[in-house]
């Protein structure tokens, strides 16, 4: 996938979003750390561009809920980064957002982390790839692209505000 | 954890820039924990961590069980001092029955200076300093930095005034440890009395002179007279002290505009600061009693992972 499909797609997922929800008015967009906030981003501003209105958007750190952070006994703790949701969550429709979708535990972790901070009306997920092998029964509401892969493989989403160009990368 | 970071965390001494970065970078994340409405996360579901003070503490000893508490950990804090120590228990076989009971972490405050280097050289689990005896504060100074980068984001050239009971303070070495590795310049001041020996080498300026170590400071961090360490008579009174050493609002206006005056509590009010300097606008103590809990639950955090596999 490059530059060019990858914006197409983000517009595409916009117009379903305005579609399925009938507007912006109780939405908001949360990315998943790293990928996903600037993900979230781009399909604010799509957002913006279709309906001209802003829908708020924030970023989730889900290292802390993960359920695989103290199974190794030894080894470098991951990097935590500031969570960042400036509203409150309460009945609103929450989007959701990251950059591949596996095994589906980041998913897991990121609805445990977003419960604590209060009741949304629904959460919907956004994913702009979608290579399959669930471990848990996760299904996004949003997809990009199915990305039939083998575990074997990696996926790797090169985004422009961190990696400074787009694009979807199969390795292996 | 941080790279090449040890099994415990026993003093400032011994860690990298990087290292300090790490932890002050987690604490950030961790402090905005502390404004949700559900402040706990999951992370440390399962582990126990013992607080062993053999020495009373109040503020370091809450902080310590908040940060525990909010990492979702199960969390024992003995009051050491009135227990197996009094019927005649030595410390470490003390630390050796706690560690029976296999604890994840032991947080230990020890009046002896290098208790918890002890502890941690039999122990197998981390063991974090929380104070000991005129050694080191290592948590102390890491929210102490983590404050100052809240007001001033880069550490590197900024003038940072200590002022006070320097001799009995390990509140001071960690706070100079930690702030030459990360390149403030470091006054020092106070009576001759209390000015340990063989300071100069820590790459600080000493003084006795409260003008010139306040003038054009960003900083101004007070220390506590700890009349209870005092054997013997350091300065002639408390007042006498105040006139001399006493953080006040004229001196306060010698530092620079934007000046912040820290204190490690618990302060004696009119004796090393001024009621109007420490409830004053610079002041930022209470702030620093709030950092202590993202500043310890990212020292749990990042000890929790265990020592990197050696090579």
């Amino acid at each position: 996938m490059d530059a060019d499909r990858m914006s197409r797609t983000l517009t595409r997922i916009a117009h379903e979003i305005l579609e399925r929800n009938r507007g912006v008015d109780d939405l908001a967009l949360v990315g998943i750390r790293t990928r996903g906030v600037p993900l979230a981003r781009r399909v604010a501003r799509a957002l913006h561009e279709i309906q001209g209105d802003e829908v708020p958007t924030g970023a989730l750190d889900i290292t802390l809920y993960r359920d695989d952070l103290m199974r190794h006994a030894v080894g470098a703790q991951p990097v935590i980064r500031r969570t960042e949701i400036p509203f409150s969550i309460d009945d609103r429709r929450i989007l959701l957002v990251d950059d591949v979708l596996y095994t589906g535990r980041t998913i897991r972790a990121a609805l445990d982390a977003l419960i604590e901070f209060g009741r949304p009306r629904a959460i919907q997920l956004i994913v702009l790839v979608d290579r399959g092998h669930r471990e848990l029964p996760i299904k996004a509401d949003y997809v990009g692209k199915n990305l039939p892969t083998s575990a074997t493989q990696s996926v790797q989403v090169h985004l422009l505000e961190i990696d400074g160009r787009d694009e979807v990368e199969v390795i292996g | 954890m941080i790279p090449g970071m040890k099994k415990d965390l026993l003093g400032i001494d011994g860690l990298t820039r990087d290292e300090i970065y790490r932890v002050l970078e987690t604490a950030e994340a961790m402090h905005e924990i502390g404004e949700r409405p559900i402040k706990k996360v999951p992370t440390l579901r399962g582990k126990t961590i013992v607080n062993m003070f053999f020495e009373p503490s109040t503020r370091t000893r809450t902080s310590f069980e908040i940060a525990e508490k909010r990492l979702s950990a199960d969390t024992l804090s003995l009051a050491v001092a009135s227990s197996s120590v009094i019927k005649g228990e030595t410390l470490v076989d003390t630390a050796r029955n706690i560690e029976a009971m296999a604890p994840d972490m032991i947080v230990v405050r020890h009046q002896s200076s290098g208790a918890c280097h002890l502890l941690a050289r039999i122990c197998r689990s981390p063991i974090i300093n929380a104070g000991d005896g005129m050694h080191e504060h290592p948590t102390q100074a890491l929210l102490d930095a983590f404050t100052i980068r809240q007001h001033k984001p880069v550490i590197e050239g900024l003038k940072v005034a200590i002022i006070g009971d320097l001799l009995h303070s390990r509140v001071l070495r960690s706070n100079i440890l930690l702030l030459r590795t990360l390149g403030a310049e470091v006054w020092i001041c106070g009576p001759p009395t209390l000015i340990p020996p063989g300071t100069g080498r820590l790459g600080v300026h000493v003084t006795t002179s409260i003008r010139e170590a306040v003038t054009d400071a960003d900083v101004v961090m007070m220390l506590r007279i700890q009349q209870e360490r005092m054997q013997g008579a350091f300065f002639p009174s408390l007042r006498e002290y105040f006139q001399v050493f006493g953080m006040t609002p004229e001196r306060v206006r010698l530092a620079k505009p934007d000046v912040i005056i820290m204190h490690p509590g618990p302060m004696n009010r009119g004796v090393e600061i001024a009621s109007e300097v420490a409830d004053g606008p610079y002041s930022v103590i209470l702030e620093q009693v709030a950092n202590g809990v993202a500043v310890r639950m990212a020292v749990l955090y990042l000890l929790a992972g265990g020592p990197e596999a050696m090579d």
